[in-house]
């Protein structure tokens, strides 16, 4: 069923479709982060951006993404941003709501006894807040990152220039084994996102393993 | 070490918005003095403004009217930042930052006034080591991997790592259990001893009040100050029938406990010793209004009671005479320990003995209830 032949032909081109994805999924994770901490920072100081902010986003989450790449061809031709403006898009729904929730589990008596040593408002957030934030940040993370890496392999609707290993499945809808090392490669490309994060998160976050450690000798 | 500053609240009022005065956290026309290097206790019912207070000082909280000032600096004319990073500050939950180190949180305070990294360290180990925590093994654990107790000894260390002259202590032992808050307290009061800082001490608890305060303010819903005093004052005349029940129906004993045998005057015994002449001893026991004679040895170390009718009108004493004996007390002994022992004895009167044991003069539980009807007893502090 699978023809491995074609597949020890091709293994150039699967490499380079290996790196599109990588590049294309990248882009709109550190495009996406940068926005969205923006957002949450405004979300998490100012009350009513916040309501607008996450009602914004849960809208365009809503938005099917093949309908959202299609519809971008018309207004801003077939270019590398029809790719990422839906990508960055999708990543600030998850990102936001995830920031938010992370600013927003610093308790209050953190908050307090920061305020009461004299931290400015920026020192605060960038001493205390943030680097709390950084468990469910990462976790954010690596939900937009599998979500991303999923919808680059939908791109390849657009085209021979996208799509990643998205590329193989719509190239000849026909050869299962085509189709196959399109799934199959993006499917471990997720997976392998997911655990690097995962490990990433136990490298920053050391505090919060011996969190862990505590609330499991507890139980 | 820098010195202590004096705090003082003229006219603090503090009113929330759409509502008038006597609501919960209000704060009504304060005014009182704390001189530097005095640990004033803030005490009261929930709702009665003495958290509200607390943060007024180091401006969490703004007041509605009047001045607050710190030396005799008005707080509301320095900048906010450099204000808090001058004024220690301790809370129930003591709000340790979980993602630093113990070192780290210690050093808070340095390292936002710019201090190079190896003072920072020196100062937080020297803290530590102070707090009663082995800065080789704290040092560099995480907050989650200590105790309550623990957690708050950093919490305090963290409040005293720039050395304020103020430190503002919010509940500071609320959120532990009884026996780990007495040893936290006495920690406290031994540290105050070497640092003489002026702490503002918030708590509902009239008893921690009563002990760690070398000064009471006693607040009452509505954020009216009830009564301002030692804490003798307080128990001996309370200045009103809130106050009176906010420290309770004991607060004769509590007084007790405050007090401690070498504030009163004690009564001199009649003394004889093994082979005394008899019946000058006799002679002088029934001249005493007190009817034992005490037995002591050569030393002055008293043997026991003789009772005046059972001693012989001729010979020698002899120590058989002895048929009771009474509680030891030391001058330190406080006046409720002291009654305590009393109401257990055969005779009520306690012998208070000096460091060798010997006997330096007669109390009696009569001796303990006039000391505390004519409310003049010295303010002898107990506790630590």
């Amino acid at each position: 069923m699978i023809d491995w032949g074609w597949i020890g032909d091709h293994l150039g081109a699967i490499a380079g479709r290996l790196g599109q994805h990588l590049e294309l999924t990248v882009i709109a994770l550190a495009v996406g982060f940068a926005l969205s901490l923006g957002l949450a920072i405004l979300s998490a100081r100012v009350r009513p951006v916040r309501s607008i902010v996450i009602g914004i986003a849960g809208i365009v989450f809503t938005i099917p993404s093949l309908a959202l790449f299609s519809a971008l061809v018309p207004i801003i031709g077939l270019s590398l941003l029809t790719v990422e403006v839906p990508l960055v898009l999708y990543t600030l729904v998850i990102y936001v709501r995830n920031i938010v929730a992370g600013l927003d589990s610093v308790p209050p008596d953190v908050i307090e006894a920061a305020d009461g040593m004299g931290y400015t408002a920026n020192g605060r957030l960038a001493r205390v807040e943030l680097p709390l934030a950084v468990p469910l940040m990462i976790a954010g993370l690596r939900l937009a990152s599998v979500s991303t890496i999923g919808l680059v392999t939908i791109s390849g609707i657009l085209g021979q220039s996208f799509g990643g290993l998205g590329f193989f499945i719509f190239e000849r809808p026909t050869f299962a084994t085509e189709i196959l090392v399109g799934a199959v490669g993006s499917i471990a490309l997720a997976i392998s996102a997911d655990v690097f994060l995962g490990r990433l998160q136990r490298r920053l976050t050391p505090w919060a393993r011996a969190m862990d450690t505590q609330a499991g000798a507890a139980t | 070490m820098s010195s202590a500053e004096r705090v003082v609240f003229e006219h603090v009022t503090k009113r929330y918005p759409g509502t008038g005065a006597g609501n919960p956290g209000a704060v009504e026309d304060l005014s009182l003095e704390v001189p530097a290097g005095k640990v004033c206790v803030l005490v009261g019912p929930s709702g009665c403004g003495k958290t509200t207070s607390l943060k007024m000082i180091n401006r969490l909280i703004e007041p509605t009217s009047g001045r607050i000032l710190i030396g005799d600096r008005d707080i509301a004319q320095q900048d906010v930042i450099a204000l808090r990073r001058g004024i220690g500050y301790v809370i129930q939950q003591v709000g340790l930052f979980p993602h630093q180190t113990v070192a780290d949180n210690v050093a808070t305070v340095p390292r936002l006034l710019g201090w190079d990294e190896g003072r920072r360290k020196d100062r937080a180990t020297e803290l530590l080591e102070l707090v009663g925590l082995d800065p080789t093994r704290y040092a560099n654990r995480y907050p989650s991997a200590l105790s309550g107790g623990e957690r708050q000894r950093v919490g305090v260390a963290r409040a005293l790592a720039a050395d304020p002259p103020v430190l503002l202590m919010d509940e500071p032992f609320g959120a532990v259990d009884p026996i780990v808050r007495e040893r936290l307290q006495n920690e406290l009061l031994n540290l105050q001893e070497q640092l003489a800082k002026t702490i503002l001490f918030v708590t509902h608890d009239i008893d921690e009040a009563i002990k760690m305060g070398d000064l009471v303010a006693v607040m009452q819903v509505g954020g009216h100050l009830a009564q301002f005093g030692t804490p003798d004052e307080i128990l001996a005349n309370p200045a009103s029938d809130f106050v009176a029940r906010f420290v309770g129906a004991d607060r004769g004993l509590k007084r007790l406990a405050l007090t401690r045998v070498d504030a009163l005057e004690l009564m001199p015994p009649v003394t004889a010793s093994s082979g005394d002449d008899a019946a000058d001893a006799r002679r002088r026991a029934l001249a005493d209004p007190f009817p034992y004679l005490l037995l002591v040895d050569a030393e002055r170390r008293p043997i026991g009671w003789v009772d005046q009718d059972d001693i012989p009108s001729s010979g020698t004493i002899g120590e058989d005479l002895a048929t009771a004996m009474s509680p030891l007390f030391s001058r330190r002994t406080t006046l409720k320990d002291a009654l305590a022992m009393l109401i257990e004895a055969e005779v009520h009167a306690g012998i208070v003995v000096d460091g060798k044991g010997a006997a330096m003069g007669l109390l009696t539980a009569d001796m303990i209830f006039a000391s505390s009807r004519d409310g003049r007893s010295p303010e002898a502090r107990a506790g630590a």
